[in-house]
């Protein structure tokens, strides 16, 4: 730092006469000041309140058929609501114990096995995979070609790690809260 | 700036009274008089091509952005308006457009006309260094640029390129998220990002003038290479900016404004793409999404990395490669033309760069040379993927490869001065040359 510097080549710098006192106490508030007026110029960027207060939707799922599935917004990003034949989920669970890069069971994915709710956004660089391609019959993304199951893990391709489960309930009969 | 002497001559009263306060005349008139090596070539024109690019941008930048409409959702439309309705607006907006990959078509040839005549080596680091910088403030400047029309295109890289720094999540748990809304000001790409890249698209090119200044005056404190990389000896290497240089740079310029203006009229769309026509729509992502052309092989290398994080370090190393070439470039001798073996890997190098923006348009499954087909009748043999990694592999071990060669390769015998192979080594016989040089 500075000040500590100054304070050692002072020439006769024994105790830190009066001059030294103001050059450390002139340099300290000028930094503390720049850092305190920094952080409200740097926080500023981030989410504002009223974005923070989307923090949830309530979805009627009742009209999605067997084998389909809807993208709804929440926070601004696709969340997948999928209702998975039962050759899906047993795809799925086939799965559970074959090599992957970031394993999970089917079970720990979802709490209605029919009903598979994701984000649908790419754990690789944020693409939004499209169903119906790649080798594993779930998504592919169409960026740089990972490929996920019909659990919507990561199985082939750049992404690190399976598509996120957000956090729901289902509220009713057919409905279910997001976030 | 530079060491050479000052020969302005304030004539009149006013010039005097002005050069007495602010000798904004005399820098300028020194500036034109510059000794200049007499030698530059048509490879050197694209330093003064930039400067009028720059300058295009800006003033067509300013332009659009009285028109323009920074919100998620009016974005789309305000550019319409600025194409159907605006007194040409259409032409303005395809100058914009265009004139950012004319940019970069001028920077790329500049920046290989540096690295063929060894115009980094000492004592122009520092030169290289703020071009360099000069280079990244251009790619985050086009980047935001793309982003404004708020079409398809537009979304999607936005999204592709700011989760580039979600890879920290790999290093520290929690920190690439952190970034990444912090980017955005929201938990997804969304209409506050738009609003701050706008803002930021405005501020950039005037940090690109800034640095440009900088770049300048290193410039003319070495004073400009030549494709003999001998520096200047005497009086006789050199003739004044202006008229020579002016003119042969003017001309350049008015070369390049043809290809220029024959894709601002004839093929405004060429470099684009048609999903950009499309508004952004956060639930889809358009099947085939490629970067502008002038990203391409970096993207082509991004790809072609299977993990994540090393991938975007992959990325990012080949641009911080240049920021070292200076230093990995181990040669005494610095222009190309007298290392035999040096440009034989500098046009493989060249060859590979292009080779891999190639890939980076193409899926990265697509096959270069196909061998047969899969059960299900997927092509199998040699793929797009493979190739960059190829090409990758060479980009970077060209730079290695330099550090070597200067110390193994044997140069070719190095004129004495800029004069000597003009007079002495070419075909014609020395007085002819030397007449040509009274009348020029
Ligand atoms: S964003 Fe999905 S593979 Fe890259």
């Amino acid at each position: 730092m500075v000040d500590t510097a100054n304070a050692e080549t002072h020439p006769g710098g024994e105790d830190p006469s009066r001059r030294d006192f103001i050059h450390i106490a002139a340099v300290t508030g000028a930094v503390g000041g720049v850092a305190a007026l920094a952080w409200p110029l740097v926080d500023q960027m981030n989410p504002s309140g009223d974005t923070l207060a989307l923090a949830s939707v309530e979805y009627d799922y009742g009209k999605v058929p067997l084998g389909q599935q809807v993208s709804i917004i929440w926070r601004g990003k696709p969340v997948f609501i999928r209702h998975r034949t039962p050759k899906e989920i047993a795809e799925a669970r086939g799965d559970d114990h074959a090599a992957m890069p970031d394993p999970q069971a089917d079970a720990a994915r979802v709490k209605n096995p029919e009903w598979l709710i994701l984000i649908g956004v790419c754990t690789h660089l944020g693409c939004v995979p499209g169903f119906g391609g790649g080798a594993y019959g779930g998504w592919l993304c169409p960026c740089h070609g990972s490929v996920y199951d019909t659990s919507g893990r990561i199985r082939q391709g750049p992404a690190p790690k399976n598509l996120a489960v957000p956090d729901y309930a289902f509220t009713g009969p057919t409905k279910v809260k997001i976030g | 700036m530079s060491a050479h002497p000052s020969t302005y001559e304030p004539k009149t009263g006013i010039e005097r009274w002005l050069d007495a306060r602010l000798p904004i005349v005399r820098f300028a008139a020194d500036y034109l008089d510059l000794p200049t090596p007499k030698n530059l070539n048509y490879w050197y024109t694209f330093g003064a091509i930039l400067s009028v690019m720059l300058v295009v941008q800006i003033v067509t930048g300013v332009i659009l952005a009285m028109h323009y409409v920074p919100n998620g959702d009016m974005a789309f439309n305000s550019v319409e308006h600025i194409m159907r309705d605006v007194n040409y607006g259409w032409l303005i907006r395809y100058i914009h457009a265009n004139g950012a990959s004319m940019f970069f078509l001028a920077v790329y040839i500049h920046i290989a006309r540096g690295m063929y005549y060894g115009s980094y080596k000492a004592p122009r680091e520092v030169l290289w260094l703020l071009g360099c910088i000069i280079y990244l403030l251009m790619m985050a400047t086009a980047f935001m640029g793309y982003v404004l029309p708020w079409g398809q295109m537009s979304f999607a890289g936005a999204v592709v390129i700011t989760n580039l720094f979600s890879a920290f999540d790999q290093v520290i748990p929690g920190l690439g998220t952190a970034i990444t809304t912090w980017l955005w000001g929201g938990f997804a790409v969304g209409g506050a990002t738009l609003n701050r890249f706008f803002s930021l698209h405005y501020l950039l090119p005037f940090m690109i003038a800034g640095v440009t200044v900088l770049h300048l005056w290193a410039l003319h404190v070495p004073n400009s290479t030549n494709p003999t990389g001998v520096e200047v000896k005497s009086k006789e290497d050199t003739i004044p900016f202006h008229p020579y240089y002016t003119v042969k740079d003017g001309f350049a310029i008015m070369a390049f404004f043809v290809v220029f203006a024959w894709f601002v009229f004839f093929a405004p769309e060429a470099l684009g793409h048609v999903d950009n026509q499309v508004p952004a729509n956060p639930l889809v992502t358009p099947a085939h999404i490629v970067p502008e052309w002038y990203f391409l092989p970096f993207y082509a290398i991004l790809r072609s990395v299977p993990q994540k994080l090393f991938g975007v370090l992959a990325m990012f190393g080949a641009i911080a490669m240049l920021f070292a070439l200076p230093w990995l470039d181990t040669s005494k001798v610095r222009s190309m033309r007298y290392r035999p073996t040096a440009r034989w890997f500098f046009i493989l190098f060249i060859f590979a760069t292009i080779g891999l923006g190639w890939c980076g348009g193409k899926e990265p499954d697509d096959m270069v040379i196909t061998l047969g087909h899969t059960a299900n009748n997927d092509p199998t043999g040699f793929s797009v993927t493979w190739l960059s990694r190829i090409l990758g592999i060479y980009y970077y071990a060209y730079f290695g490869i330099l550090f070597f060669l200067g110390i193994y390769e044997k140069p070719l015998p190095v004129p004495a001065s800029i004069s000597t192979p003009v007079l002495g080594g070419s075909a014609m016989p020395a007085g002819s040359v030397a007449q040509a040089e009274k009348k020029g």
